[in-house]
């Protein structure tokens, strides 16, 4: 009799077991900014993930989703303390957010060693694309030198000769610097690094540009520095006697604050708040109807994040302990991005069109518009250098 | 040569800016004793200020006006509230104190104005470069930051060299128990300085908002520099302030245009270009490293005099 009710229960804990790897609820860690200057940035990601999850029904796959929002204080080791956090005592099953580079880079041991899947909403240092790539790391931005390469084809197509770049001393930094001389074809005439995110004032680096008399002036200056960048760069008298050609500098957070300083400032980006696809036209409309604000290209990222994770978390059927199955999901990439087409490259990073955004003036307001497709499917040129271990 | 001269003025500009910030900091330190962390704060208020009563009265000069009275008010308040309390404590109490403050105001401001950060544009007149040699351009703005700044540390001069407050001012930085027992009112003065203190603060902050943006914790890095010219210079002294400020100014400016160069005579570009703005942004510290071991009271110590 008792052997049969220990079998009896045996089986039942069993059948039981399937049942349990079903969970409760997805819980998903978002790093971001949330103090200081650049909580702007930070804000904008968070509203496009609720706005996200509200499209979804706050649920994935049938499961609820718990999101837990923590702030790096824009400081790479704050990062990491709050991405061990998420990892080891919130035990979270997706981890997303990262505007910072540097942030993402010292967050990324972390998540690998635990094999928890990192899906990277902004930051997209090269490293990342090539030799530190994981089957546990996906982007739903690009690498950070896509952009400025983009930035530097277009400048050939308008015949600039001769460039000086400028833009703050960190790894995303340096990145797109290279970005934009490795695709432009004419002459660096100088570069010029400043200190980040300390300094403010680019006197200095302005006056060794004048001095340069180049044909353009490239800048990557994101957040708050890129208002500080273009209203400088009027004062020094520069506006309007050297074009400048930005990436990350101008974007619908920024823009209220450069208003017209950013007319006639060209940059390049993978995303635009005027994309024609359904999905986008969607996820525009709601946000500026839930925020009374238009959303950026760090939120249009943040939703699509919240996107992929759903397509992997249905596919899946919510059984996220098989980090296999759950890898070959979130590579197939089976959902409908705000930027059109989306695939990954095998490094996990998007093969993705870069588009020319153009400042015009919308009544009172000053809004982004995409001008031309600047480069098609375009792939980073790092992923050589990365050896994804097979599925 | 034009560029060097373009490079001095920048430096000039900035190496003032900081002076407006440490001469505040310098007297209160000097003549109360007080370590002061949340002077960054005040020189927020001030840009926040002006921001709020340009936009208001639709005139610059008369929202700078309005702003600068309203910063010393605001300075003069917290003196009487906050720092009358910590006279005569320790300086850790100080530090935590100050430090409490810089974070009440931080949240004060975001509570008011919003965390998105204003912008304060200038009138064209002064938004345009001119020509102040043959063949020199420069920013007009900066320019009347240099002659303004240079205005205030003219005035500050006579203040504390020719006038009674001055002689008061100076009498307290060299000997504090003293002047109290002379019977002046301590109190009273040290209400009034601390007001100068987060005028010239917010002075410093208005003036830099037109170039950088005015936004919360705008004032906690700044403060570190003013923090150093008043160590370099002597603290208490407003003279070493002014010469220290100066010299951190150009050789932060200078530094950061030349410095580049200079390393890529002995090394590799690529290291150049990494390097050296890394050293570039060390060189004020090592200035302050070889003042505290050649001289540790500062250039012009106002105790000795």
């Amino acid at each position: 009799m008792r052997k049969t009710l220990l079998a009896a229960g045996a089986a039942l804990l069993l059948a039981a077991g399937p049942a349990a790897a079903q969970q409760k609820t997805i819980k998903i860690g978002f790093i971001s900014t949330f103090s200081g200057p650049v909580a702007v940035i930070g804000n904008d990601m968070r509203n496009s993930f609720e706005l996200a999850l509200d499209h979804l029904g706050r649920k994935m796959g049938g499961i609820p989703v718990e999101v837990i929002y923590e702030d790096d204080g824009f400081k790479p080791e704050v990062g990491k303390q709050k991405t061990d956090k998420l990892i080891e005592s919130d035990k979270v099953d997706f981890i997303t957010g990262y505007i910072w580079s540097n942030v993402l880079l010292a967050s990324l041991k972390s998540a690998v060693d635990s094999k928890t899947f990192l899906i990277t909403a902004n930051a997209g240092p090269s490293q990342l694309a090539g030799e530190l790539c994981s089957p546990y790391v996906f982007s739903s931005s690009w690498n950070n030198d896509q952009t400025p390469q983009s930035v530097g084809l277009y400048m050939n197509q308008k015949g600039v000769k001769s460039v000086f770049l400028i833009g703050p001393n960190y790894a995303a930094g340096k990145d797109m610097l290279a970005g934009v001389a490795s695709t432009f074809k004419g002459k660096v005439v100088g570069q010029e690094l400043t200190k980040w995110p300390d300094q403010l004032d680019f006197s200095a680096e302005l006056a060794k540009a004048k001095d340069a008399n180049p044909d353009a002036v490239f800048v990557f200056y994101p957040g708050r520095a890129g208002v500080q960048f273009l209203t400088q760069y009027a004062q020094a008298g520069l506006k309007g006697k050297i074009p400048l050609y930005t990436a990350f500098t101008i974007d619908e957070l920024s823009l209220p604050l450069q208003k017209d300083l950013a007319l006639g400032v060209p940059g390049a980006q993978q995303w635009v708040n005027d994309l024609p696809n359904d999905a986008n036209k969607k996820f525009v409309a709601d946000y500026r109807k839930k925020y009374n604000s238009r959303p950026s290209f760090y939120g249009a990222q943040s939703y699509d994040a919240a996107m992929l994770i759903n397509s992997a978390v249905v596919a899946t059927k919510g059984n996220l302990s098989d980090k296999n199955a759950v890898r070959r999901a979130l590579e197939k990439a089976d959902f409908k991005s705000v930027r059109g087409n989306f695939k990954f490259g095998p490094n996990h990073v998007p093969i993705q069109n870069f588009y020319l955004q153009d400042v015009v003036k919308d009544g009172n307001e000053f809004v982004l518009k995409t001008t031309a497709t600047i480069v098609k499917d375009f792939q980073d040129v790092h992923h050589a250098k990365c050896k994804m271990p097979a599925n | 040569m034009t560029l060097f001269i373009e490079q001095c003025l920048n430096g000039l500009q900035f190496g003032l800016l900081l002076f407006m910030l440490a001469a505040g900091l310098t007297l209160v330190f000097g003549i109360m004793d007080l370590v002061n962390l949340a002077h960054g704060s005040l020189y927020m208020i001030g840009a926040y200020f002006a921001a709020t009563f340009t936009a208001w009265t639709g005139s610059f000069l008369l929202g700078v006006a309005i702003a600068l009275g309203g910063t010393l008010l605001v300075g003069m308040a917290v003196e009487v509230i906050v720092m009358r309390r910590l006279y005569g404590r320790d300086h850790l109490d100080h530090v935590l104190a100050t430090f409490g403050l810089i974070l009440f105001f931080d949240e004060s401001v975001r509570l008011i104005w919003g965390p998105a950060g204003l912008s304060l544009p200038l009138p064209s007149w002064l938004n345009a470069p001119v020509q102040i040699l043959p063949g020199i351009y420069y920013s007009a703005y900066k320019l009347s930051i240099i002659i303004v700044s240079l205005a205030v540390a003219a005035g500050l001069y006579f203040l504390v060299m020719r006038t009674r407050i001055g002689m008061l001012i100076r009498a307290g930085a060299s000997n504090r128990e003293m002047v109290g027992a002379l019977g002046v009112n301590i109190k009273l003065l040290y209400t009034l300085v601390f007001g100068l203190g987060a005028a010239l603060a917010g002075l410093a902050g208005l003036m830099q908002a037109p170039i950088l943006t005015v936004q919360i914790g705008m004032g906690e890095i700044i403060i570190i520099l003013a923090f150093v010219i008043t160590v370099i210079g002597g603290i208490g002294s407003i003279r070493g302030a002014f010469v220290a400020a100066i010299f951190v100014g150009l050789i932060d400016t200078l530094g950061r245009s030349y410095f580049t160069d200079l390393i890529r005579l002995a090394f590799s570009k690529e290291t150049a270009a990494t390097a050296a703005p890394a050293l570039s942004s060390m060189l004020i510290y090592l200035l302050m490293a070889v003042v505290l071991v050649v001289r540790p009271e500062g250039l012009f110590s106002a105790g000795q005099k």
